[in-house]
C-alpha cells in the first residue's frame, strides 16, 4: 500500500516535471523571438528566401513548435501516464479523503 | 486597432454599407439552426450541471472545436487580417503570442482544472480557502474580464452589422443581445458548445477558401505573396514596425498575449464540460492545431488584402483596417463571397458573447449567490433559476453599454480585459494549483491587485491617456501593464501567504494533490 502512495506521489511528481520544462521551452522560443523583434531587427529583416524575411520564418516556427510540443506532451500522457495512473489509481483507491 | 470600426464614407467600389442579400440569407440561415440547436439542447437541460457543463458530455473532439470557437473572437480574424494588411509583420506579433498560450493552459491548468473543479475557476482557488472571500475577489476578477470583453463584442457587432448589412447600429445590438440570452437562458452551456463548434467550422472553412483563393494568384507561393507586397510597399511591411517601437512595451504585450488565455473565464469553464481530465487534455491539444492553423491563414489574408486591395482603399472603408477580410472575399469573389464571409463574422461575434455570457452567469450564481450570499446550501433548481436570472441579467447590460458606447474607441477594452485575465485570474489560479502555502489573504490580494492595478495602469497608460484623452504625455509609460502586473500578483499572493501562515505544511501527499492527478 505504502509503495502504491509513493510511486502516485512519483507518478505526479514526474509529470509536473515534464509540464514546467515543456512550459519553460514555450517561454523561452516565445520571448526569444519577442527579444529579437525588441532589441535585433535587422538580423529580423534577413531574407532567407525571395520574400521570406528570417522575421516571418521564425514566427511561423514558433507555431509550429506550439504545435509540437503539445504534441509530445499528450504522446508521453497517452503511452506512460495515463496507464500508470489507472493503476496507481485503483491500487491506492479512489477516494481523496484517504491520507498517505 | 482591433474592431474599433470607424466607418467613414464607404468607397464607391465595394458593396460594404448596402444590404447584402446573401449576408442577409446566410445570416438567417445560422440563427435558424443555432436555434434550433438551441430548442434540442433545452430539452436536455434540467439541471445546473447540464446549464454549466453541458452534462459533462462534451468529447475532446468537439471541446477542441469550442475552445478554438470561444477563442477566435472578430478580433482575431477582423482584426489581425486588418493588422497585417496595414502594417504586414506586426500582426504575427499578436497571432504567435495568442498561439504560445494555449500550450501552457495545457502543459499546467487543464487538467488539474478539470480534476480540482466543478463548474468555474473560482472553485479551484477556493477548494483550500476561505469560500467567501476568494470567491468575492474572483468573482470581480471575472466579471470584470467578461463585462469588458463583452462591451468591445458589442460595440464591434454594431458597427460591423451596419457596415455589412446597412441596419441600424441599435438594431443590430438588439438583435445580438436577444440570440445570445435565447441561447444561453435556454440551452445552457450544450447550446453554447455547439454554436461554438458551428461557427468554428464556418470560420475555418470560410478562412482557408479565402487563402487558397488568395495563394492560387501566387502560384501556390506565400514566399511570392510576400514578395509581390514588398515589391508594392517596399521591404518594411516584412520586418517588425511601428507596433512595437519600444523594446519594454513589445516584452509587456508578449507576456500580456501569452498568459491570458490561462485566466479568461469563458476560457476555463469549457474544460467542465468533457467528462475527465483526459479529455480536457486532448481538447486543449485539438485546439492549438486549430487555432494555429487559423492564425497561419489570417496571416494569407492579411497580406493578401494588402496585395489585392491595397491598404488605402481599406483604410477608407474602416479606418482601423477591419474591413480587410471581407473587402478581400469582395475582391475574389464578388458580392454573394462578401455576404458568406460578413455573414461569419457576425456568427463569430455571436458566438463569442453567449459564451462570455454563460461564464458571468456562472460567476454571478454559482460564485456569489450560492456560495457566498447562501453559504453553499442553495438548491440546485435554486442555483438554476438564479443562473437563468444572471444570464438576462448581463445581456440587458451588454445591450445598454453597448449603445452607450456607441461610436467609441473600444479596442482597448479587449486589451484591457486580457491583462486582467492575466495579471487577476491567472497568478492566483497557479498558485492555488501548484503552491500548497497559498493562504485565503494570499490569494485575495494576489487577485484584487492584478485586477486594479490593471486597471488603474492602463488609465494612466498611453492607450488612454494619448489615444484617447489626448493628453500629449502619460504618467506610465508602458502601452501595457502585464510586465509589471503579472509577476506583481504573484509576488504579493506569496509574499502575503507566507506572512499570514505559520503553520508547517503536513509531509507527503495531500488530499488535494491526489483529486489532483486523480479526480474525484
Amino acid at each position: 500500500m505504502a509503495q502504491d502512495h509513493d510511486a502516485l506521489r512519483d507518478l505526479a511528481a514526474a509529470r509536473d516535471r515534464i509540464a514546467v520544462a515543456l512550459t519553460a521551452t514555450m517561454i523561452a522560443v516565445y520571448f526569444g523571438f519577442i527579444a529579437l523583434i525588441a532589441y535585433d531587427r535587422p538580423l529580423l529583416a534577413k531574407m532567407v528566401a525571395p520574400g521570406l524575411t528570417l522575421g516571418i520564418l521564425l514566427g511561423a516556427a514558433v507555431i509550429v513548435v506550439s504545435w509540437l510540443l503539445t504534441y509530445f506532451y499528450v504522446r508521453w500522457t497517452n503511452t506512460h501516464y495515463d496507464d500508470q495512473l489507472a493503476k496507481l489509481g485503483a491500487a491506492t483507491g479512489r477516494s481523496s479523503t484517504e491520507a498517505p | 486597432m482591433i474592431l474599433a470600426l470607424q466607418a467613414t464614407a464607404a468607397a464607391p467600389s465595394t458593396a460594404i454599407g448596402q444590404p447584402n442579400t446573401v449576408a442577409m440569407v446566410f445570416f438567417v440561415l445560422f440563427i435558424a439552426i443555432t436555434l434550433a440547436i438551441t430548442l434540442w439542447a433545452a430539452r436536455r437541460t434540467h439541471t445546473t450541471e447540464h446549464f454549466y457543463a453541458a452534462g459533462r458530455s462534451i468529447s475532446a473532439g468537439q471541446n477542441g472545436f469550442a475552445l478554438a470557437g470561444d477563442y477566435m473572437s472578430a478580433a482575431s480574424f477582423l482584426g489581425i487580417a486588418g493588422l497585417v494588411s496595414t502594417t504586414g509583420f506586426d500582426g504575427l506579433i499578436y497571432s504567435t503570442g495568442w498561439l504560445v498560450g494555449w500550450p501552457v493552459v495545457l502543459f499546467l491548468i487543464a487538467e488539474p482544472l478539470r480534476n480540482l473543479g466543478k463548474y468555474t475557476f473560482t472553485d479551484v482557488v477556493a477548494l483550500r480557502l476561505r469560500q467567501k472571500p476568494v470567491r468575492i475577489a474572483a468573482a470581480i476578477g471575472t466579471l470584470a474580464t467578461v463585462i469588458l470583453y463583452l462591451i468591445a463584442q458589442m460595440v464591434g457587432a454594431g458597427g460591423l452589422i451596419k457596415l455589412m448589412f446597412g441596419l441600424e447600429y441599435e438594431t443590430a445590438i438588439v438583435i445580438v443581445g436577444a440570440a445570445m440570452i435565447a441561447y444561453v437562458l435556454f440551452g445552457g452551456m450544450l447550446a453554447t458548445t455547439w454554436v461554438q463548434i458551428v461557427k468554428a467550422g464556418l470560420l475555418l472553412s470560410g478562412a482557408l477558401i479565402l487563402a487558397l483563393l488568395v495563394l492560387a494568384r501566387f502560384n501556390m507561393n506565400p514566399a511570392a505573396l510576400f514578395a509581390a507586397a514588398a515589391a508594392k510597399y517596399g521591404d518594411g511591411v516584412l520586418n517588425p514596425g511601428k507596433l512595437v517601437s519600444n523594446p519594454l512595451d513589445t516584452i509587456s504585450l508578449g507576456m500580456a498575449l501569452m498568459f491570458d488565455t490561462a485566466g479568461l473565464p469563458h476560457i476555463l469553464m469549457r474544460f467542465y464540460t468533457v467528462p475527465d481530465a483526459k479529455a480536457a487534455r486532448k481538447s486543449v491539444f485539438y485546439a492549438t492545431g486549430l487555432i494555429g492553423f487559423f492564425y497561419l491563414l489570417t496571416f494569407v489574408l492579411g497580406f493578401g488584402a494588402m496585395v489585392l486591395v491595397g491598404p488605402d482603399a481599406i483604410k477608407a472603408v474602416d479606418k482601423g483596417g477591419n474591413m480587410a477580410a471581407p473587402l478581400l472575399a469582395e475582391f475574389l469573389g464578388g458580392t454573394p463571397f462578401l455576404g458568406f464571409i460578413a455573414a461569419v463574422a457576425f456568427a463569430t461575434i455571436l458566438a463569442v458573447v453567449a459564451g462570455l455570457t454563460l461564464s458571468g452567469a456562472a460567476a454571478l450564481s454559482h460564485d456569489l449567490w450560492v456560495n457566498v450570499v447562501r453559504h453553499g446550501e442553495a438548491s440546485g433548481g435554486e442555483e438554476l433559476k438564479v443562473a437563468r436570472v444572471a444570464t438576462v441579467l448581463l445581456g440587458i447590460i451588454a445591450v445598454v453599454l453597448g449603445i452607450t458606447f456607441k461610436g467609441q474607441n473600444v479596442a482597448f477594452m479587449v486589451s484591457l480585459a486580457f491583462a486582467i485575465a492575466a495579471s487577476g485570474n491567472f497568478p492566483a489560479l497557479l498558485l492555488s494549483i501548484f503552491w500548497r502555502r497559498l493562504t485565503t489573504a494570499g490569494a485575495v490580494s494576489s487577485m484584487v491587485f492584478g485586477t486594479v492595478a490593471t486597471l488603474v495602469l492602463i488609465y494612466l497608460s498611453p492607450t488612454i491617456q494619448v489615444d484617447i484623452l489626448k493628453h500629449t504625455s502619460a504618467w506610465f509609460p508602458l502601452k501595457n501593464p502585464a510586465l509589471l502586473t503579472i509577476p506583481l500578483s504573484f509576488a504579493i499572493g506569496m509574499g502575503v501567504s507566507l506572512l499570514s501562515s505559520a503553520a508547517p505544511v503536513e509531509a507527503g501527499m495531500s488530499a488535494h494533490d491526489r483529486r489532483m492527478v486523480l479526480g474525484d
